[in-house]
């Protein structure tokens, strides 16, 4: 592991100082840019912005880039693509760079890895910070050969003279040297056109430790002396504890049951042991009356919380859906749903002369930290949280609970702990994607131009709830609800369901409208980018070709959000016997500026997809009285190799834009796209997520 | 409590384990064999697949006691003085991943289809490794790869 090289070294360390530890060389900080929150969850725990250092990249004297960051990698390859980045600033071997990520003792604070922020904002400071270091290397050439610095060219990890007969390399450059450089300034990035490194299609680093099976996963850490915890839960949500026996377990040999407040964990020598001891704890429970599945829309209607506010507002939407010739009024729904990382939440914690250091899969370190602190009233130096490369997130791991369970357990027993949730765990105690309900009124004159559009979203979210196509009069508002389930961040957050209830009422309109979805679409749309992957898709898919038949549909939505275009067509089989749903073939058009890594977007971009079928089709939690029902993969079901349609993927590449983040997005076209699809062909317009819970069968 | 030996990757381990305990366990918590994965411990997912015997196996859904006289291959005993087997080599050359976490399920599984069907369609793929979740959305890199495999397999590479 790169990290456990180096010793704690904490961002607010002097510089040379930091040099000095990590043996000279050269060190490039970037001072602090302004960063963006967004929604996680209700929870939003804003922190302030860093004060010191944003991101910085140190060079050995062997040459060795170390670039440090507190983004994380979680699957969606940005290890990888950051490093292509750096590598075509510095003017380095991609393989030269290495990415020290997500450690609170080593890297500077960082707000955390979602929200698709890591690629239009980590990645170009990363590169302004290789540009002073190319920089900062070729006025040291320059001044060892007393020439000017401007007629030097860096390249390949050295520095050559003009005629090309001289060279140094960086290792030379660095070595015995302490060279700090602090940057500021906006220096001009090196335009997509001229990229050799970005740009290309760049394998995963490490992929080989992925297929070896060598690869620490948070949840396979071991330290020595390591004790295995598992911690009890209430019976339901908002239980509270009547009564407990937990003699049986303390009986058991090697376990020692520890209660500290409210908690109460079990401690073993071995997993096994720690999950039959828990088991063998009596405790009763009183559990209040709680919301369930049935009313839930209603409920979050009727039980609104916060401020409603207008998320934009246009002209008069009562004046122009008076007046329109074709309007129509629907409402859609969506269920909770869960992230079901394959990788539960796992912690392992040690605690040492008051330092606790935790290792665990999250995607906010420094927010883990911060509720670490908090938990045990510790400073931020007396707290290092490590995020070993993990078993992804999908927004669903903000939060720390398995870390201050490992932490509580550790300091009680005095012995590292390792905390793995179980899988029923994970879908009962982690957090969901929000359920909600959209209203929308939409209202166009007869030859297709839309005059109206009003759309409440209720609990769900505002992201992406704005409309892209060109409307006059519009209203359009979030309105947060009392969840009755703990709910969060989920890759795209709401962007999700405000296009598919966005998505499915144009293809509404098209249908009253008797237009083609797609002329429909065009005719409103003015957005040059959002037209561009429209038409890519619509191409790629052969749109029109053939016709929607009883047995066969074809669906199409598009939409923006974070910076990225999608556009996805959907073709579906429907057996009119049995009314059950399969999608064939799906072709999703994508672009997002300058591409980094084909390839990783590509994967990006497709696995999104496939992700989405789940939430599109069949993924739901079921709940009654605070407890979840299907808090099990044989009852949760989400999209295997059966379910995965053929998949096209058209990328464009829009070297002159630069490049936004695309972990996200691309989730949120499948859903309409299957829903208009399955309406082309059955003339049934389901206006529920999932669309077709039960074994894909079309119920109107 | 049992005490018994299990074969792992050409070598023996002694165990002492209670009757109950799986085979994931104990790799996972008693050898440190990590490379084998939990993900959902009811045998729904594919992530702790192992070869008995050169059978694709939830090692979560079968005691540890019970593969004593197993010939038990995990994804640590895949590679061979440095070289890669064909199927790993594809997942490498399809970036078959995303967060990597399903991928020595994938692995095990698509190796004990190839053993059997060297040739496998497309369907007979999809039916093998339908009980192998990844949630990053891979499958159909995770298909091409072993395709791939299957005619590096045909071509003698194995």
């Amino acid at each position: 592991m790169i990290t456990r090289e180096f010793q704690s070294l904490h961002s607010d360390v002097n510089r040379r100082d930091f040099l000095k530890v990590l043996g000279g060389g050269l060190l490039v900080c970037l001072s602090p840019v302004p960063t963006i929150a967004q929604e996680s969850g209700r929870a939003a725990n804003r922190h302030e912005l860093p004060t010191e250092i944003s991101a910085w990249i140190h060079i050995d004297a062997d040459g060795q880039v170390r670039v440090f960051t507190g983004k994380v990698e979680v699957g969606q390859n940005i290890r990888t693509s950051l490093a292509q980045a750096v590598a075509e600033e510095l003017r380095v071997p991609f393989e030269s760079i290495t990415m020290v990520m997500g450690d609170t003792d080593l890297v500077p604070w960082d707000m955390g890895t979602f929200g698709s922020r890591t690629t239009p904002t980590m990645s170009p400071q990363l590169r302004k910070m290789a540009i002073a270091a190319r920089e900062l290397l070729v006025e040291t050439a320059a001044r060892r050969w007393n020439v000017d610095a401007s007629k030097l060219i860096a390249g390949s990890g050295k520095v050559t003279s003009p005629d090309g007969k001289k060279f140094i390399t960086y290792a030379n450059l660095t070595r015995g040297e302490d060279l700090v450089k602090s940057v500021s300034g906006n220096p001009t990035l090196t335009p997509a056109t001229e990229w050799k490194v970005a740009g290309t299609a760049m394998p995963k680093v490490s992929g080989r430790d992925f297929v070896t099976g060598k690869h620490e996963f948070p949840s396979d850490l071991a330290r020595p002396g390591m004790l295995f915890g598992s911690v009890l839960r209430p019976e339901s949500y908002n239980a509270k504890l009547d009564s407990m026996d937990t003699s049986a377990a303390e009986k058991m040999p090697g376990v020692r049951v520890v209660r500290d407040g409210d908690f109460t964990g079990v401690v073993a020598d071995s997993a096994f042991v720690a999950h039959q001891a828990l088991g063998a704890i009596k405790a009763k429970w009183s559990s209040p009356t709680q919301p369930s599945n049935q009313g839930l829309f209603d409920y979050l209607k009727a039980n609104l919380e916060g401020k409603s506010d207008a998320e934009h507002q246009s002209g008069s939407v009562i004046d122009s859906f008076a007046s329109a010739d074709v309007k129509l009024e629907s409402r859609y729904t969506i269920e909770y749903i869960a992230h079901t990382p394959l990788e539960p939440r796992a912690a392992v914690a040690e605690w040492n002369d008051g330092k606790l250091t935790v290792w665990t899969g999250t995607q906010r370190p420094f927010g883990v930290q911060e509720e670490l602190m908090q938990a045990f009233k510790l400073s931020p130096k007396q707290v290092r949280v490590i995020q070993p490369d993990m078993g992804s997130g999908y927004g669903g791991k903000h939060t720390g609970e398995a870390a201050i369970e490992a932490a509580r357990l550790a300091r009680a027993t005095g012995k590292p702990v390792k905390v793995v949730w179980t899988r029923e765990e994970e879908f009962t105690w982690a957090y969901f994607r929000p359920a909600g309900l959209v209203e929308v009124k939409s209202a166009a004159h007869r030859d297709g131009i839309l005059v109206s559009w009003e759309f409440h979203n209720y609990n769900s979210g505002p992201a992406a709830i704005g409309t892209p196509y060109e409307v006059p009069n519009q209203l359009i508002q979030f309105h947060p609800s009392k969840s009755p389930l703990r709910q969060g961040s989920y890759r795209g957050l709401a962007a999700t369901f405000n296009h598919f209830a966005r998505e499915c009422q144009m293809d509404e309109m098209a249908h009253a409208l008797k237009m083609d979805p797609l002329a429909f679409r065009l005719k409103n749309i003015s957005d040059q980018r959002l037209k561009a992957v429209v038409q890519a898709a619509a191409e790629k898919f052969g749109w029109g070709a053939s016709k929607s038949s009883l047995e066969r549909g074809f669906g199409i939505a598009c939409g923006t959000d974070k910076g990225g275009y999608v556009a996805t067509c959907a073709e579906v089989a429907i057996d009119p016997s049995t009314q059950k749903v399969k999608v064939l073939r799906a072709v999703q058009a994508w672009e997002c500026g300058a591409i980094i890594n084909p390839d990783g977007l590509r994967n990006q971009v497709q696995g999104a997809l496939v992700q989405g079928l789940g939430g599109a089709l069949f993924e739901r939690i079921l709940f009654s009285n605070g407890r979840i029902e299907n808090p099990r993969l044989s009852k949760y079901r989400v999209p295997r190799f059966s379910d995965t349609p053929q998949i096209d993927v058209v990328l464009i590449d829009r070297k002159d834009l630069p490049s936004a983040g695309a972990g996200e997005t691309g989730i949120v076209g499948i859903a309409p796209a299957i829903g208009n699809a399955i309406f082309a062909a059955s003339g049934t317009r389901l206006r529920h997520m999932p669309l077709t819970p039960e074994d894909n069968v079309i119920k109107s | 409590m049992s005490k018994f030996l299990l074969h792992i990757n050409g070598k023996s381990y002694p165990i002492e384990a209670q009757d109950d305990e799986s085979l994931l366990s104990v790799l996972r918590n008693h050898l440190s064999l990590t490379g084998t994965k939990y993900g959902c411990g009811e045998g729904q997912c594919g992530a702790c697949t192992v070869l008995m015997d050169g059978a694709a196996t939830r090692s979560c859904q079968i005691p540890a006691a019970a593969a004593a006289d197993a010939k038990i291959m995990t994804i640590e005993g895949l590679e061979q003085s440095g070289r890669l087997t064909p199927v790993q080599e594809a997942f490498l050359q399809e970036g078959a991943f995303q967060c990597g976490y399903c991928t020595s399920g994938m692995i095990m599984a698509a190796s004990a289809l190839l053993h059997d069907n060297h040739a496998p369609t497309d369907e007979q793929i999809v039916t093998a490794m339908n009980g192998n979740v990844c949630r990053c959305g891979t499958y159909p890199r995770i298909l091409a790869a072993i395709r791939r495999a299957s005619s590096a397999s045909a071509g003698g590479a194995r």
